[in-house]
């Protein structure tokens, strides 16, 4: 049966329904619906719900829930995920397990509370201090926000490694059908012998981000890298819609992706063969399969609602295979099909 | 008859602590305070289920001395991580230890508002008026007057402010269980902070709420004085800004 529901609601009850026990969160829009789901339903599933006194107290809240070895879970929006990147830093840091949502908004500084994709550096790149990557995933549906919010606890649960879900305001905010995935009880989950749990019958588990002896630290983060490379190898995601005999190939990823399949559309309605690949996982990266589709086409343009930021990663993918146009918009301005058509006919 | 077989062992090191070295200075309390929570959490028979939350400071390695499961947190942000770990795991015991500068400066809404929830934690706050790990510079409860490295001439309130009085302000919350204010000069007063620390920790076994435990501790590298004057300066000068004793009991 399906269920109409907002994306930011939709992110919650999957969070739930993939066994996420403790919600740590603070106000701020277009991601209020998450805390408020959680506040009237992770309760009754069991879990703990803290309103916390700010974006910064919440995900030091998830460090501690996380290392009791519970399926936990922040969000926020852009301004507050700033405020984050301290705790999130600590949380790859100590190797912990943690679900991040990052509605975005239009940014720097305060911005505005409309749908822009101007944290893609931040999400991708490492954001807080330290060598480390989040993995990092864009759903462009409600139905896909349900879903890779399970497949987010999953991956950061086995690789221990925080996984970020970089979703958008007009997708936090949009109403659509969506068929939930199923419960799972978090009894069944793989087990966490690292958890603090309490030194009974073992020695103590320790947890932290701390290694003075800098030859202790390089050890640390070699290892965490060979589990990057493991994810970097195994975990690319990505969409392909109409890319066989594509002449222009479309890169976007969110919302944005989804309109670039309208794009799609109606470029083919007018004869023009034009292709999307969208990444689904943004970190890590799509960068073979978009370097296999330049080989054979003659421009990739990348949509944005930026000022350009995945469009480095694309053209690190390219390799100046072809030419690499940009289009974006900024501000919380989200450009139509045919505007996005416009810059694909001078392309095709 | 050998001598050795006629003599008990009455002094030892508490089974909850490790056996791995202190880094802190000769004559610095912290010592002191982490053998006072080993030999208590010994006492109430807790090892088994206490989760130490360490600070960024002097005492960023506690989590590494005591025989039970340790979390590093980063600065100031030891509250929220114990909120974390209780909220996820009530059954567990949380003991979060921290300096002034983590609690009361860079902390302070951590601190204020684990407190307000009434939080199920017990928090060990070890007041000794300067950043001991970072070379000596000013505390939020440095006192007026005090020369620091960050304050060469002197705490001047009037640009500085005064002293804060952690236990007084969360003793003004209505969720805090115990909150007390204690002090380790002299042997009356080790012997009554250990009576507060145990009666912290008990109040969390016994599921009553959240306990502060302020400790004003001594900093002889820091305050550049020997450890027997340290100790009697916070006999005739500290203590006479933050006076001791119990602020809240509602155990």
């Amino acid at each position: 049966m399906r269920q109409l529901m907002t994306g930011n609601e939709a992110m919650a009850e999957g969070a739930i329904r993939a066994g996420c026990r403790a919600y740590f969160g603070y106000p701020i829009t277009p991601q209020n619906e998450i805390l408020e789901y959680m506040a009237a339903h992770l309760p009754q599933a069991g879990g703990a719900f803290v309103q916390a006194e700010s974006e910064v107290a919440a995900i030091n809240m998830c460090y501690g829930a996380s290392a009791a070895g519970v399926r936990t879970m922040t969000s926020s929006s852009s301004p507050g995920i700033s405020l984050k990147l301290e705790g999130i830093s600590y949380l790859a840091g100590a190797d912990l397990p943690c679900v991040i949502v990052n509605v975005m908004r239009g940014g720097p500084g305060l911005g505005n509370i409309a749908p822009a994709q101007g944290d893609y550096f931040q999400a991708t790149k490492g954001g807080g201090h330290g060598d480390y990557r989040l993995i990092v995933l864009a759903p462009s549906t409600v139905q896909e926000s349900a879903e890779l919010v399970g497949l987010a606890f999953d991956l950061s649960d086995r690789y221990r490694v925080p996984a970020m879900i970089l979703a958008d305001g007009m997708l936090g905010q949009m109403m659509e059908p969506v068929a939930l995935p199923p419960h799972r009880d978090p009894a069944t989950l793989p087990p966490k012998p690292w958890a603090l749990t309490g030194a009974k019958g073992r020695e103590p588990n320790y947890i932290a981000s701390f290694a003075l002896d800098p030859k202790d630290l390089r050890e640390l983060n070699l290892r965490r890298h060979e589990r990057y490379r493991e994810i970097a190898d195994r975990e690319v995601r990505w969409e392909e819609v109409e890319t066989g005999d594509a002449e222009v190939l479309l890169v976007a990823y969110g919302t944005m992706g989804r309109i670039a399949k309208t794009v799609v559309r109606r470029a083919r309605g007018e004869g023009l063969r034009v292709g999307l690949l969208r990444p689904i996982t943004l970190w890590p990266f799509p960068y073979e399969p978009i370097r296999a589709l330049a080989e054979r086409v003659r421009a990739v343009l990348t949509v944005e609602l930026s000022a350009g930021q995945m469009w480095e990663d694309v053209r690190l993918a390219v390799e100046g295979r072809c030419p690499t146009p940009f289009y974006g918009e900024m501000g919380g301005v989200v450009p139509t099909p045919d505007e996005v058509l416009q810059e694909v006919k001078r392309l095709a | 008859m050998p001598e050795t077989e006629t003599m008990t062992k009455v002094f030892a090191r508490p089974r909850s602590l490790t056996e791995k070295r202190f880094t802190y200075c000769p004559g610095c309390h912290h010592g002191l305070i982490t053998r006072i929570l080993g030999s208590t959490i010994d006492k109430l028979g807790i090892q088994e289920r206490t989760v130490v939350v360490a600070p960024v400071g002097c005492a960023v390695f506690a989590y590494e001395w005591f025989r039970c499961d340790g979390i590093q947190a980063a600065h100031g942000r030891a509250a929220a991580v114990a909120t974390g770990l209780k909220r996820a795991n009530p059954e567990l015991v949380v003991l979060s230890y921290q300096g002034d500068g983590d609690l009361a400066a860079i902390g302070t809404a951590e601190t204020v508002h684990a407190a307000n929830r009434g939080e199920a934690i017990t928090v060990i706050f070890v007041n000794n008026q300067i950043y001991g790990m970072t070379g000596g510079q000013m505390a939020p409860t440095t006192l007026d007057g005090q020369p620091t490295t960050s304050s060469p001439q002197g705490r001047d309130p009037a640009t500085m402010g005064h002293p804060l009085r952690v236990a007084e302000m969360i003793a003004a919350l209505e969720a805090p269980m115990y909150v007390t204010r204690q002090s380790l000069y002299d042997a009356k007063h080790i012997t009554q902070a250990t009576k507060a620390v145990e009666k912290a920790l008990r109040y969390q076994v016994e599921r009553r709420g959240y306990s502060l435990v302020e400790i004003v501790a001594n900093c002889p590298t820091g305050w550049k004085m020997p450890p027997v004057k340290a100790n009697e300066h916070i006999a005739a000068t500290v203590t006479g800004v933050f006076p001791l004793g119990d602020l809240v009991d509602r155990g």
